[in-house]
C-alpha cells in the first residue's frame, strides 16, 4: 500500500502544475498587473508612475510566462508564472497584495471554516443516515412517501432561502443566538450553533435521497433475504447487515470531502460573519488579488487529491476484497 | 474543558432571562463602548498610504494631524487638533522679500506655514518606544505572533520632527502616497527628495531607510515644538491637507520597529498597526473579524467644543462643552458583509447606529408630504432617531469631449448634450433609486462648499426654469427642439438618415442594476435617442476611460476638503485624463475656463472669488460636459442612547465626541432581546412524541 501511495503522490505533481497553469492562464486573461495595480491603488490619484511601482514591489513587472530579454534558465524562472508558483510546492504561499503573510491568514482562517463545516458535515451524516434509513425502513408506506416528498420540497428551495429563513426565525424572531458574528475560544459555540444547524436541514434532501436509494439497493439483495429468512429482524438486518455493506458508496461520496471542509462555505461565512477561508477566498477574487486566490486553487487541489487518496485507504478498511498495490 | 463548562454555564445563567443573542462576551456590560460595523476590510492603515472613506474611519481616530474640522459649526471650518493655533502663513516673492497677507498670488512665489504644536501630546502605548524593542534578534521574536505578545509598551513626547518625518514618508519609495504627486508640486524640494530616496534604495533595497539622513529643504524643524513648511507660491489649499491624517506625526522608532527581520512575516507593519497620537489607538486588528479602538490613556490634548451652531445648544449637543474627550472609551468595529444581519443587529440594540440599505428604507423612514424624512412609528417606538445630511460628493455622468459625435465644442454637440441634459430626469432617478436620498446638481459644486448656490439662483439655466420660486426641470418638447437644432430630429440623424446612437459604458451589470439601466434606455426614448449601454468589468472600464474610448460614462467624486477647487478642476482641462493622465475623466477643455480656473483656485473666499466661480459654472452648464447627476444624501439612525451625534461630512474623528448612556443600553436590549422559550418546548415535544409514535408503530411491525 505505501508503493501505491508513493506513486499517487507523485501522480499529483503533474495535477497539481496542471491546475496551478490552468489558474495563471485564467487569471491573467482576465486581469493584467496593470488591472490588478488600479484595482488595489483605487481611482483617484492614482500616476503610471505608481502603478509600475506597485507592479515593480510585487513582482508583476516581469514577463508572464517567458523572459525573453533573460538568458539560460532566468528565461523560465524571471517571470511572473515561475515566481508566483515554484515557492507554492514547498508550501511557502508568499504575501498576499496587501502585504499580509498567506500562510498565517490560511493558519488563523482554518479554525473558523472547519467549527462550522466539521460539525456540519458530522451531525449531517449521522442525520441524513438516520433519515434514509427511516425512510428504507417504513419503504412504501405513508411515512416513506412523505419524507422523500419533504426531501423533494427541501432540496428545492435555494440555501439562501434557509439562511436567510434560518437568521430571521432563531435570531430575529426567537432570539436564541446571535444573528452574526463568531467569537474567541469556546464563545465560538454560539456563534456556530445556527449555521451549523441551518447547514444540516438546508441538506437533508439530497443527502438522504441519495443514501436512501444506496440502502433500497442493498436491501434487495440476496444476503438481505436470506438474513430475513434466518428469522433477523427488519431492525436487526437493516442496521448490521444493509448498513454495512452500504458503506462503500457511502464512503465514496463522505471521505473525497473530509479535506475539504478545511476550505470553509462562501455563502455561509459571508452571511454569518464567520473569518473563514470560504470568505478569504471570494475576497481575494473580488480584489483581484492573484496571489491569494492561486494559493487557494492549489490548496482546495491538494486536500481534492488527499481526499482521493483517503478513500481508496478507506475502501481497504470496509471491504477485505480491495487491495491497493 | 473549563473554557465550554464556562460556556455552557453562561448559556444556562442567559437562559434565566440574559440575552441569548447578544453577539459580544459578558466582560463587555457597563462599558462605555461603542458597536458598530465595517463591511470591507481596510487595505491600509499607514497614514501615507491610506485615502478611502473606511480606512480614514479609523484612522483619523488614531492619528492626530496638525488641523481638523469643527465638530459642530457650519460651513466647515478648520481648527487646531495638534497645532497650538492656526498656522502662521508668510508668503514670499522671488527674491525671498516678506509680502503682505493679501498680496496678489501671482507675485507669491513662496508661502511659509509655520505651525506649533501643543506641548506635552503623547503617542500611544506601543512596543517600539521600548529602545530594547529596536533590537530584536529572531529568538526573541519566535513567540511574538501579535502586537499584544510584547512584554512592554511605553510612550513619549510628539516633537515636530515627527511631523516632518511624515512628511518625508509622502514620497518613500516603497509606499504609495496618493497625494504624493500634488505635494511633490508644492512643497519645495520634495521631488528632488524623492529622486534622492529613489537613489538610496537601489544602492541599498533591503532594510531600514533612514530619511533623515537626507535633507528637505522645504520642511525644517524649528524647535520641538515647531515645524515650518516652505511651498511654491499660494496654496490657500494646504491647510485642509493639514488636517488629514498625510500630516499626522509619525515617531521615527515606529518605523524602525517595524523594518526588522521577521516583522512582515508575523504581519507586522506600520500598515496594520498604527502608532499614533489621536484619542483612541488600534488594541485588535482581525480584519476578518473584528477591529477594535480603545481610549489612548496619554491623550489628554482636547475637550468637548464649548460652542456651535444656534439650536444645537437646544438639541443637548452642548451638554457635554468643555468634557475632556473622548467620552467612549471603546470601539468596536465588527465585520458585516451583508446588509441583513447588520440591520437587524442594528433593530436588536447590538449596533448603536446603521446607515439604511434600501431593503430597509420603507421600514425605517417615511417621507412626509412637504418631501422632508422622518423615522417610522415603528422606528420611534423604539426610540430610533434620523439625522441627514448631503454629502460633499457628486454623482454624474459624463459626456467625453473627445468623441466625435458627442464631444467638443462645437454648436451640434453642445445643443445635443443638453437636450440629454434636459430628457435625463435626476429627480425621477434619486426618487426610484435611492428612496429621495439626493438633490439634483446643477453644477459639480454640492452644497455646503463655497461657490454653491441655492435655488433658482444657483440653477443651470440651460436645464432648468424657474417657476414661482422653485426650480423645474424643462419639458421634453425643449430637448426635443434642440436635437432637431443639433441635426438629429426625433433623434434621427438628418443627413444620414439612420437613428441616433449613443453609448453608455458603466460597469453597473446583473439582475440589480437592470432596472436603472432600463429607466436610462427610457429617458433616451422620451427624444427618440437609441442609448446603448456597454456594461463591463471594473478593469475594462477603467481601461476605456483612460483611452477615451467612451460616448458617456457614469462616475463621482469625494470631496478631499470643502473647497470649490477640489470639485471645479475635475473639468480643468491639463486634468484631461487622456492627454495628461488626470482627474478630468471627461477629456473637458475649455480655454476660458482653464484660465479662470487657475485665477480662482489660489483666491481666499469672497464675493471676487464667488463671482469667478459664478463665470465658471456658467461655461460648464453652457458646455454642458456632464449631466450634472446628484449629490447624495446620508441618512444615519441613531438609538436613544447615543449623544452628541451631528452629521459633520468633513470630519472623520466623530467617535470621540460620542456619549453612550450604557444603563439606557443595557435596559433597552433586555427588553428588547428576551428569548422565547415555547418553539424550544414544542419542538422537543415533537421530537419526543414522534420517537414514542415510531417505537410502537416498529414493535407493532415486529410483532406481526
Amino acid at each position: 500500500m505505501i508503493a501505491y501511495l508513493i506513486r499517487r503522490i507523485f501522480y499529483a505533481l503533474p495535477i497539481l502544475i496542471g491546475v496551478n497553469l490552468l489558474t495563471f492562464a485564467l487569471f491573467f486573461v482576465v486581469n493584467t498587473p496593470d488591472d490588478m495595480a488600479r484595482m488595489q491603488l483605487g481611482i483617484k490619484r492614482v500616476t503610471p508612475e505608481a502603478i509600475e511601482k506597485w507592479k515593480e514591489q510585487r513582482g508583476y513587472d516581469k514577463p508572464l510566462l517567458l523572459n525573453s530579454a533573460a538568458s539560460g534558465t532566468d528565461k523560465m524562472t524571471e517571470t511572473i508564472f515561475w515566481q508566483k508558483s515554484a515557492s507554492m510546492f514547498v508550501f511557502d504561499f508568499g504575501y498576499a497584495d496587501d502585504g499580509r503573510n498567506i500562510s498565517r491568514e490560511i493558519a488563523a482562517r482554518m479554525g473558523p471554516s472547519l467549527a462550522i463545516a466539521l460539525p456540519t458535515f458530522l451531525i449531517g451524516l449521522i442525520a441524513y443516515v438516520s433519515f434514509a434509513l427511516l425512510m428504507t425502513l417504513f419503504r412504501g408506506t405513508a411515512l416513506d412517501i412523505a419524507g422523500v416528498a419533504l426531501c423533494v420540497v427541501l432540496m428545492s428551495i435555494s440555501g439562501l432561502f434557509y439562511i436567510i429563513g434560518g437568521q430571521f426565525l432563531v435570531s430575529k424572531l426567537w432570539h436564541w443566538v446571535p444573528i452574526s458574528g463568531y467569537g474567541e475560544g469556546a464563545d465560538a459555540l454560539r456563534f456556530v450553533l445556527l449555521p451549523v444547524l441551518i447547514g444540516v436541514v438546508s441538506g437533508i434532501g439530497s443527502s438522504s435521497r441519495w443514501y436512501r436509494t444506496i440502502f433500497l439497493e442493498e436491501r434487495s439483495r440476496d444476503y438481505v433475504r436470506t438474513a430475513r429468512a434466518k428469522g433477523l429482524s427488519e431492525l436487526r438486518v437493516l442496521f448490521t447487515h444493509v448498513l454495512k455493506n452500504a458503506m462503500i458508496p457511502i464512503l465514496t461520496g463522505v471521505v473525497v470531502v473530509i479535506p475539504l471542509l478545511f476550505m470553509g462555505s462562501l455563502l455561509t461565512e459571508s452571511f454569518f460573519g464567520i473569518p473563514g477561508l470560504g470568505s478569504y477566498t471570494i475576497d481575494a477574487i473580488n480584489a483581484q488579488d492573484f496571489s491569494v486566490v492561486r494559493a487557494m486553487v492549489f490548496l482546495g487541489s491538494v486536500l481534492y487529491i488527499a481526499g482521493l487518496i483517503l478513500t481508496d485507504i478507506s475502501y481497504t478498511l470496509v471491504d477485505p476484497r480491495v487491495r491497493l498495490s | 474543558m473549563k473554557s465550554i463548562l464556562a460556556v455552557l454555564v453562561s448559556v444556562l445563567l442567559a437562559a434565566c432571562g440574559g440575552q441569548w443573542n447578544n453577539p459580544y462576551p459578558a466582560g463587555d456590560a457597563g462599558q462605555a463602548i461603542f458597536y458598530t460595523a465595517f463591511t470591507e476590510r481596510p487595505k491600509h492603515l499607514d497614514p501615507a498610504q491610506a485615502y478611502s472613506e473606511n480606512e480614514y474611519e479609523l484612522l483619523a481616530n488614531i492619528y492626530a494631524p496638525p488641523l481638523q474640522y469643527h465638530y459642530l459649526k457650519r460651513p466647515y471650518q478648520l481648527v487646531p487638533l495638534a497645532a497650538r493655533e492656526m498656522p502662521e502663513v508668510r508668503y514670499y516673492d522671488a527674491q525671498q522679500r516678506l509680502l503682505s497677507a493679501d498680496a496678489p498670488s501671482q507675485t507669491v512665489a513662496f508661502s511659509v506655514y509655520e505651525i506649533h504644536i501643543k506641548p506635552g501630546m503623547r503617542y500611544q502605548p506601543h512596543p517600539a518606544f521600548v529602545p530594547e524593542n529596536l533590537h530584536l534578534s529572531e529568538a526573541a521574536l519566535r513567540p511574538v505572533h501579535t502586537l499584544a505578545d510584547f512584554a512592554h509598551t511605553a510612550s513619549r513626547t510628539v516633537t515636530a520632527a515627527d511631523y516632518v518625518y511624515q512628511i518625508k514618508r509622502l514620497v518613500h519609495p516603497q509606499l504609495h502616497t496618493p497625494i504624493a504627486g500634488v505635494m511633490s508640486e508644492y512643497i519645495v524640494g520634495l521631488k528632488d527628495y524623492a529622486a534622492e530616496l529613489q537613489q538610496a534604495v537601489k544602492a541599498h533595497p533591503a532594510g531600514f531607510l533612514d530619511l533623515n539622513a537626507y535633507a528637505l529643504p522645504g520642511v525644517e524643524v524649528v524647535d520641538d515644538t515647531a515645524y515650518r513648511v516652505t511651498i511654491h507660491g499660494k496654496y490657500p489649499q494646504f491647510t485642509y491637507w493639514l488636517a488629514m491624517p498625510f500630516f499626522a506625526p509619525m515617531p521615527q522608532e515606529a518605523e524602525r520597529f517595524y523594518a526588522q527581520p521577521g516583522m512582515q512575516e508575523r504581519n507586522l507593519s506600520l500598515d496594520w498597526w498604527p502608532v499614533g497620537s489621536g484619542p483612541y489607538y488600534l488594541s485588535e486588528n482581525d480584519p476578518n473579524r473584528r477591529m477594535v479602538l480603545r481610549r489612548n490613556p496619554h491623550y489628554q490634548s482636547e475637550t468637548y467644543p464649548v460652542e456651535g451652531e444656534p439650536g444645537d445648544a437646544a438639541t443637548g449637543l452642548l451638554a457635554d462643552a468643555g468634557k475632556p474627550l473622548p467620552l467612549i472609551d471603546q470601539v468596536v468595529f465588527s465585520l458585516e458583509k451583508e446588509t441583513i444581519p447588520y440591520w437587524n443587529k442594528f433593530l436588536q440594540g447590538y449596533y448603536d447606529a446603521s446607515g439604511i440599505s434600501s431593503d430597509s428604507f420603507d421600514q425605517a423612514v417615511q417621507v412626509g408630504v412637504s418631501g422632508e424624512a422622518n423615522v417610522t412609528d415603528a422606528m420611534r417606538a423604539q426610540g430610533i432617531s434620523l439625522s441627514t445630511a448631503v454629502a460633499t460628493s457628486t454623482m454624474y455622468t459624463g459626456f467625453n469631449w473627445l468623441d466625435p459625435a458627442i464631444g467638443g465644442s462645437s454648436e451640434r454637440a453642445t445643443k445635443l448634450r443638453r437636450a440629454i441634459a434636459i430628457a435625463v430626469d435626476f429627480e425621477e432617478f434619486v426618487s426610484i433609486f435611492a428612496n429621495g436620498r439626493g438633490i439634483s446638481a446643477q453644477s459639480p459644486i454640492p452644497p455646503g462648499i463655497f461657490g454653491y448656490r441655492e435655488g433658482c439662483a444657483g440653477r443651470d439655466t440651460y436645464v432648468y426654469d424657474c417657476v414661482n420660486g422653485e426650480i423645474r426641470r424643462k419639458p421634453v418638447a425643449e430637448a426635443q427642439r434642440l436635437l432637431a437644432e443639433a441635426g438629429y430630429p426625433n433623434g434621427v440623424d438628418a443627413k444620414t438618415g439612420q437613428p441616433l446612437v449613443i453609448h453608455l459604458d458603466t460597469t453597473a451589470n446583473g439582475v440589480g442594476n437592470k432596472s436603472r439601466l432600463d429607466w436610462m434606455r427610457k429617458q433616451f426614448d422620451k427624444i427618440g435617442v437609441q442609448l446603448d449601454v456597454r456594461s463591463t468589468d471594473y478593469n475594462r472600464f477603467q481601461d476605456k476611460i483612460r483611452r477615451g474610448d467612451t460616448q458617456m460614462f457614469y462616475f463621482g467624486w469625494n470631496a478631499d476638503y470643502p473647497d470649490p477647487e477640489n470639485f471645479l478642476f475635475l473639468l480643468y482641462g491639463p486634468q484631461g485624463k487622456v492627454k495628461f493622465g488626470g482627474e478630468n475623466a471627461a477629456n473637458y477643455s475649455n480655454p476660458e475656463y482653464d484660465q479662470l480656473f487657475m485665477q480662482m483656485k489660489n483666491m481666499e473666499n469672497g464675493p471676487a472669488r464667488q463671482a469667478i466661480i459664478d463665470r465658471m459654472q456658467e461655461i460648464l452648464r453652457h458646455d454642458s460636459p456632464w449631466l450634472w447627476g446628484f449629490h447624495p444624501k446620508n441618512y444615519v439612525l441613531q438609538h436613544a442612547w447615543l449623544h452628541n451625534v451631528k452629521p459633520n461630512i468633513m470630519a472623520n474623528n466623530k467617535l470621540k465626541y460620542w456619549r453612550v448612556d450604557v444603563q439606557q443600553r443595557e435596559a433597552l436590549r433586555q427588553q428588547w432581546n428576551q428569548p422565547a422559550g415555547w418553539p424550544l418546548a414544542l419542538s422537543a415535544a415533537l421530537v419526543l412524541l414522534s420517537c414514542i409514535w415510531l417505537w410502537r408503530v416498529l414493535q407493532r411491525r415486529e410483532e406481526g
